[in-house]
């Protein structure tokens, strides 16, 4: 790690973390009497540690000069690292949860472990640490690649791995110690993302830096995505998060918005967050690594166009969706319903998009598990926005709201898609920036994505069922016009479903378990690439390229 | 700079662009997805003419069904209330006993109570009434209050148990160890002589003189509440102490917890929560439950 970096590098680095854990003693001394101090603590001894780290190192020699021009796949190699064990955290909490909905007792009488503190955990571990460090790693490598430059500098991507991670880390010990600010998916307190916003700058600013000195005439599909992932999640999460601390010492503070307006705004951001987060990056992912595997050219260039811009416009109108039959006015309702049917068009229009490039390719489905987690993803996706497009239907929401369909239908989505695709893009990323021939195991692959799919068909046709017996027992009457069941009836009747989507959550978390062993000795012991370095493994200004030959 | 070529998989022209070795197909959009397009565009249109729609000022276009969700929910509530009317009238301006009497509205109370029971009071009396451990029984027949009939389990609901509504029932129990009133050693004798009263078989020689010194103690203390022979009252919500229905447990260690530390168990009022109606279907399920008859 410091090996990459000049010895004027490092001290910029040392620096930045000297700043940085000035501010968080700033925060500790006046803030030590409540969570918010804990916080400022736990950065002072992080930044100690990292600097620790520098300090030993500051007499290791600096780089080449031909690396120093080289592309810059040291963060990615870190971020490959964070992905993983964020996997593991997140899923492993979210069987726990699982299993705590069917066996309320595994909360073993600890506040930390209370479902309430623990569901947001899952769900920032997974979305954040996997879904977040995925996205950061992934875009390094492919923003470099299409664009034939290496990154920007070589201290802002560690700035914006790392200064994520934190973020990450600071939510989810906030919500042990019962932090929150009750906005889903945006849960961490003012100080966490004030932090977030500086991390997320910069980490734009590199983007555009990289992009600007690109070789190549035109911008890859791929780049406009992850670009429209930094930039609306930036204003996604600004807006969403404006907040009163209530001093400057405390943890606690209030959102500036009242009352419907606070919940049209935190839907806003939790349906983009699904669209530009869960979404347009990973489609980004999706555009380079699915017809690298597959060796084949997109399908359309100009479909592309027209789902890019499809996805980016409608999604921003489709929030209300999550409010239907609410205190929000009724025209809202029926904008947020319309845009979500028009959306379906782009959604699949991506998808399609995916299948056909595989035109000419599809016998190698049969060998390649890695190919295949991309194609299976890309009809989870198809398939979950379809769904998301007939559940922001009114009528039928009045089924599917507050029940597990919803559940269901998030981890299509977040299972079948989201993390289908990282798997298939990770295990190409791997072999070639570690520069192995293969995956150390294809068996390894192959396991894990049959233990990938089995636990997400059984998760989501656990929660289908349990979800519409849900919103039928709900609406039941019976020939007296009296609700036909009790609220505790429909608790006995999911009681079954919730054990079997425990046990769908565990064979996921099994494979991401044997797709992390796998990675790691595809990096300690698969033999190095024999090939000589691809003309595409360099920058476009060191290389006699072949375009140019020709 | 850029050259189109024929992808040999699919003879269709590529764009010329390239991006480390991942090319595009010049493809069109295929007609499908315009179709596709045209279809949810129309839709959406003719739905934003029909519903209510797209904000003006102060005000928003109303849409041509004149569909109002507010008052699409209040048509749905008046409507449900005017078939249920049949049963609810009914019920509201009969005595107890007339509904007892009729048998198609103690059908309604059959098919009505368990859910409202479910819903309200089966977290803490159980799900089949049957009580548990702090949270008495409703079928055993034993009652702290009243006899158990409609009209006493529906004042019991209407003003709770140690509530505050203004009417409510009270049921303390002093703590008589913790407060000081009864050396401890006193707690434990009083406690050996209630124990004995329900188990006849602890009245063993070796115990007889405690068991006497207990007597003498309960005579004292408790019997003003409890009774000279324990019975409790069921005016005042004091139970009897003979018998083999406890709420706290009737194990010795349990009834010196019971000494010790005093009891007063909060049974919630019902009066606003629930209407007078649901209050009497549920008054009549529960006494339907066989808790009449001991
Ligand atoms: C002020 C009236 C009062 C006095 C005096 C009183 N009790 Fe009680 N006792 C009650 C009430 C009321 C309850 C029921 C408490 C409840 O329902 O939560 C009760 C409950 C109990 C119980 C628990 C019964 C069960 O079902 O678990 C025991 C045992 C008991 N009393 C024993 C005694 C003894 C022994 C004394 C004398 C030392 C005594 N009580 C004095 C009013 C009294
Ligand atoms: C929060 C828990 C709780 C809920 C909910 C609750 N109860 Fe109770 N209920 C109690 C307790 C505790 C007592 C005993 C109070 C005492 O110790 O005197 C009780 C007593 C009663 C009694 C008197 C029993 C007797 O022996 O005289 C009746 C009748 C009763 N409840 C009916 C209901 C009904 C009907 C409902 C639902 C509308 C309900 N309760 C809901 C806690 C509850
Ligand atoms: C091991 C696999 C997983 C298991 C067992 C699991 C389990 C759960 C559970 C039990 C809940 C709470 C449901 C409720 O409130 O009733 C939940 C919520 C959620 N999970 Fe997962 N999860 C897993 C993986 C993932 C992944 C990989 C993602 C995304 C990348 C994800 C995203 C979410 C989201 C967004 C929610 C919130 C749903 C809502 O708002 O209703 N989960 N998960």
């Amino acid at each position: 790690m410091a090996g990459s970096l000049t010895g004027e590098e490092r001290r910029t680095c040392l620096l930045i973390l000297g700043v940085l854990a000035l501010c968080a003693l700033g925060i500790a001394v006046p803030g030590r009497w409540d969570p918010i101090g804990v916080h400022g603590l736990m950065v002072v001894l992080l930044c100690a540690g990292a600097a620790g780290y520098l300090l030993l190192r500051l007499n290791v020699p600096e780089p080449s000069p031909e690396e120093l021009s080289g592309y810059y796949d040291a963060p990615i190699k870190v971020g490959v690292g964070l992905t993983m064990a964020w996997a593991i955290f997140g899923m492993f909490v979210g069987v726990w949860v699982a299993a705590q909905l069917a066996w309320p007792d595994l909360t073993f009488h600890q506040a930390w472990s209370s479902f309430g503190r623990l569901r947001p955990a899952h769900t920032t571990g997974v979305i954040f640490g996997f879904g977040g460090n995925a996205l950061i790693t992934t875009s390094y490598h492919v923003v470099q690649r299409t664009s034939r430059a290496p990154l920007a500098d070589r201290v802002s991507p560690w700035f914006v791995l790392f200064g994520f991670n934190l973020f990450c880390l600071l939510a989810v010990t906030g919500y042990a110690m019962g932090l929150t600010q009750s906005k889903e998916y945006a849960e961490p307190e003012w100080y966490a993302d004030i932090w977030l916003v500086i991390v997320w700058v910069t980490y734009f600013v590199l983007f555009l830096r990289t992009l600007a000195r690109r070789k190549e005439p035109h911008i890859y599909v791929a780049n406009w995505y992850y670009l429209a992932f930094i930039v609306v999640v930036a204003i996604l999460h600004i807006v969403n998060n404006l907040a009163v601390p209530i001093t400057l010492a405390s943890a606690k503070s209030y959102t500036v918005w009242p009352g419907v307006q606070d919940a049209m705004v935190q839907w806003w951001y939790g349906h983009n967050a699904v669209a530009f987060f869960l979404t347009a990056g990973f489609l980004a992912m999706m555009y380079y690594y699915l017809p690298k595997r597959a060796d084949r050219p997109i399908f359309s260039y100009r479909l592309s166009i027209l789902s890019f811009w499809g996805i980016t416009f409608f999604y921003m109108w489709a929030g209300s969706h999550h409010l239907h039959y609410t205190a929000l006015p009724h025209w809202v309702q029926t904008l947020g319903m319309s845009f979500s049917v028009m959306l379906l068009v782009p959604s699949w229009a991506s998808a399609g998009n995916a299948l056909m490039t595989m035109r000419g390719a599809w016998h190698k489905l049969r060998d390649d598990a890695t190919l295949r987690f991309m194609v299976v993803a890309a009809v989870f996706y198809g398939l979950s926005t379809f769904e998301g497009s007939f559940m922001a239907i009114r009528a039928v929401n009045s089924l599917s709201h507050y029940t597990d369909w919803t559940v269901g239908h998030v981890h299509a989505g977040a299972l079948g898609w989201v993390a289908l695709i990282t798997f298939g893009s990770l295990y190409t990323l791997v072999p070639s920036v570690w520069k192995r021939q293969s995956m150390y195991s294809n068996a390894l692959v192959e396991l894990h994505f049959w233990l990938a799919l089995s636990g997400t068909l059984i998760y989501i046709f656990a929660m289908w069922n349990s979800g519409v017996i849900q919103g039928l027992m709900w609406r039941t009457y019976t020939e007296n016009n009296a609700l036909a069941y009790s609220f505790v009836d429909s608790l006995v009747a999911m009681y079954p479903y919730y054990i079997a989507r425990t046990v769908g959550g565990f064979l996921f978390l099994l494979g991401a378990i044997v797709g992390s062993i796998n990675i790691w000795l595809t990096v300690r012991r698969s033999p190095a690439s024999q090939a000589a370095p691809g003309v595409y493994d360099r920058p476009h200004d060191l290389d006699p390229t072949p375009n140019a030959a020709e | 700079m850029s050259k189109t070529e024929v992808d040999p998989a699919t003879g269709e022209q590529t764009t010329g662009h390239e991006w480390n070795g991942i090319k595009e197909l010049d493809n069109p959009v295929p007609r499908g997805v315009l179709i596709f397009v045209v279809v949810t565009h129309v839709f959406a249109i003719l739905w934003w003419f029909l519903m209510p729609a797209f904000p003006l000022g102060w005000t928003y276009t109303r849409g041509l069904l004149g569909i109002d969700q507010r008052a699409t929910v209040e048509q749905a509530i008046s409507a449900n209330q005017a078939e249920r009317a049949s049963w609810t009238s009914a019920i509201e301006t009969s005595s107890f006993d007339q509904i007892q009497a009729d048998e198609s509205l103690m059908a309604v109370v059959k098919d009505t109570g368990p859910q409202l029971f479910g819903d309200n009071c089966g977290a803490c009396h159980g799900f089949d009434a049957s009580g548990r451990s702090n949270y008495p029984d409703l079928t055993d027949g034993d009652w702290l209050w009243g006899d158990g009939s409609a009209e006493a389990v529906a004042e019991t609901m209407r003003v709770g148990i140690n509530t505050s509504h203004p009417e409510s029932r009270f049921a303390q129990m002093p703590a008589f160890g913790r407060d000081g009133m009864l050396a401890s050693a006193d707690v434990r004798t009083v406690a050996r002589y209630v124990y004995s009263l329900s188990h006849p078989e602890f009245s063993t020689e070796e115990n007889l003189e405690s068991i006497a010194q207990g007597e003498s103690l309960f005579a004292e203390n408790c019997s003003g509440c409890h009774g000279a022979a324990a019975l409790g009252d069921a005016e005042t919500g004091t139970p009897n102490l003979t018998d083999a229905y406890w709420l706290y447990g009737g194990e010795l260690d349990q009834i010196i917890e019971s000494v010790h530390g005093g009891r007063a168990g909060h049974m919630p009022t019902w009066d606003e929560r629930l209407t007078p109606v649901e209050r009497k279907v549920l008054a009549l399920y529960v006494h339907s439950l066989g808790g009449t008859t001991p």
